[in-house]
């Protein structure tokens, strides 16, 4: 999680700081799943109050991980503040969120999917789990 | 209460409001509507997700 994904400020990866993730959602017709590597426009929602690209993911939390080097553990992230896109129209039904990495040429990070919404005039909420070893966002099991 | 809808600000005395909610394994969502004369106005909805089924780390390692 410090390596090609920088979500923390101590990455092997030659850089003090971590990267920029980023949210865009997906029309119901899109095909975005776990096969997808990289954040494409095709199929994004559009509409009033919404940038393509989707917005940034609030990380002011490091990734944490449970494992020694004796034992298996755990990797875990979440995004310290849920995903608000406010006051937009989205009329077009999307079930679909991917978070990438916009500081590492928009590779993909995880796909998440909930039931088909539209917005109207409105505010889209994907409140974040708690960040804990089984219900983090992102989970990832050590050796 | 004031209420952001396609008509602009407008108090929810004036609106007809609609709620729902579906909870199973993969979320809990919650949403609300506001109709003005029928027409929906304003829908906003709230995800909390309880699992990652497509959760895919590409070419992440641990440090």
């Amino acid at each position: 999680m410090t390596a090609t994904h920088n979500f923390g400020t101590s990455p092997i990866r030659a850089a003090s700081t971590a990267d920029t993730f980023k949210a865009a959602l997906y029309v119901t017709t899109a095909t975005v799943n776990a096969a997808t590597t990289v954040y494409s426009s095709t199929n994004e929602v559009s509409g009033t109050g919404y940038t393509a690209g989707g917005i940034t993911v609030t990380n002011a939390t490091a990734p944490s991980s449970t494992n020694t080097s004796a034992t298996a553990g755990v990797g875990y992230w979440t995004p310290s503040a849920n995903l608000v896109y406010s006051t937009v129209t989205l009329t077009t039904a999307f079930d679909t969120v991917l978070i990438y990495n916009s500081s590492q040429s928009n590779a993909a990070v995880s796909v998440h999917t909930f039931g088909a919404q539209t917005i109207t005039a409105g505010t889209f909420t994907l409140t974040m789990p708690t960040n804990t070893t089984t219900s983090a966002l992102l989970r990832l099991s050590t050796t | 209460m004031i209420i952001t809808t396609t008509k602009g600000e407008m108090d929810d005395s004036l609106l007809e409001k609609r709620e729902g909610s579906i909870d199973n394994d993969i979320e809990l969502t919650t949403w609300v509507e506001y109709y003005h004369e029928g027409e929906l106005v304003h829908r906003s909805a709230h995800v909390t997700l309880k699992t990652s089924p497509f959760t895919n780390l590409v070419a992440a390692s641990m440090a």
